[in-house]
């Protein structure tokens, strides 16, 4: 086992702390996963489309509405947002206490356990973020014909990229999460 | 103490397979028609893909459950199951959150998208799939608790000796 602070034997001899090479994969993934749910989070927050359609016209000059779509019209997509957001900010504490907690944890036990379980909770809410969002994605776009919803994708094409978009970002950051917390809990178990 | 934990852990798994089974049940067993002038409206949870993906995910995480509790007897796979449960508690997280966003639209509508609610014609159709989504619900819940039960006990068996 490797400790991070040098401790003296009784002997004299002294114990160099040794970073092993799985540190350093876990940091990487967890920056890659960071940068996913960010991106996620920005792209969706700011997805707008303003649109004038031609309602109708009288005698000559067309009249035309205004329609806007925004992110925050449906509560999955807000949902979505914040999930993102408790994600990225996860994932920004988790690499904070890498490099900082190493000292402040008397018992690496502890650290783990909390690691293990933070990774976990994450990992289920962003995937119910993600999930809401690609149904109510898949809804826009394709409608329901039995509710008679139409979709709304033909009208607002950027509004529907940049959500797929995000949607996408977000499944990237949940698939390098879930490595994560498979890699935490493997570190857990291993301790023993 | 190793046999109180075996026991929590093994009730929390059958209350699970119990939410699991029922939200699968209870959602294929949705169905409602009315007829209202002449215009005919039917509901079935197979019209939308999101109730389809809540079933088979509830399909396949019972299976699932029911296949550990019956090898609970062997020890040897402990470590796969641990990581299949986060598997587990994921997908169980996202049907979940799936069907209750598709639920609230069909309650309370859209209106910037022009959809209307449609839980006033179909409301049979509406209540079943509130007692899915509530069974859901639960079975996320209870497969999360149990995860979280599972973490906790991997340290345990350190703390034999406290460190000063």
């Amino acid at each position: 086992m490797a400790r991070e602070n040098a401790q003296k034997l009784e002997d004299g001899t002294e114990l160099v702390p040794v970073r092993k090479p799985m540190d350093w994969t876990i940091v990487v993934l967890r920056v890659v996963a960071f940068l996913a749910t960010v991106s996620a989070t920005v792209v969706m927050a700011i997805n707008k489309e303003t649109k004038s359609i031609v309602v109708a016209t009288v005698g000559t000059t067309p009249l035309s509405v205004t329609l806007t779509a925004k992110f925050h019209h449906t509560p999955a997509n807000v949902y979505f947002v914040i999930a993102n957001g408790f994600a990225s900010f996860h994932n920004l504490f988790m690499m904070a206490v890498h490099f900082f907690g190493d000292h402040t944890f008397k018992d690496k036990g502890l650290q783990l356990v909390i690691v293990a379980i933070l990774d976990m909770t994450n990992v289920a809410l962003l995937s119910s973020g993600d999930g809401a969002a690609t149904f109510m994605a898949q809804l826009g776009k394709k409608g329901n014909s039995h509710a008679r919803w139409n979709k709304i994708c033909d009208k607002f094409e950027k509004f529907c990229d940049h959500a797929g978009g995000a949607i996408i970002a977000s499944y990237i950051g949940l698939l390098l999460l879930l490595v994560i917390t498979v890699l935490s809990i493997v570190k857990l178990l291993k301790r023993n | 103490m190793t046999q109180t934990r075996r026991i929590f852990t093994f009730v929390l798994r059958l209350l699970a397979l119990a939410a699991t089974v029922s939200a699968t049940i209870v959602m294929v067993t949705s169905h409602d028609s009315t007829r209202v002038l002449n215009l005919t409206f039917k509901a079935k949870f197979s019209d939308s893909p999101t109730f389809m993906y809540f079933v088979i995910v509830e399909a396949i995480v019972s299976g699932y459950n029911l296949i550990i509790l019956l090898l609970s007897s062997k020890g040897s796979l402990w470590r796969i199951v641990i990581i299949l449960d986060v598997v587990a508690a994921l997908l169980l997280t996202s049907s979940m959150s799936a069907a209750l966003a598709i639920g609230q639209v069909a309650k309370k509508g859209n209106t910037h998208a022009g959809w209307l609610p449609i839980c006033g014609q179909v409301s049979k159709f509406c209540n079943h799939v509130n007692g899915a989504l509530v069974a859901g619900i639960l079975a996320a819940i209870f497969y999360y608790v149990l995860n979280l039960f599972t973490l906790y006990n991997a340290l345990n068996p350190l703390f034999v000796v406290k460190p000063s």
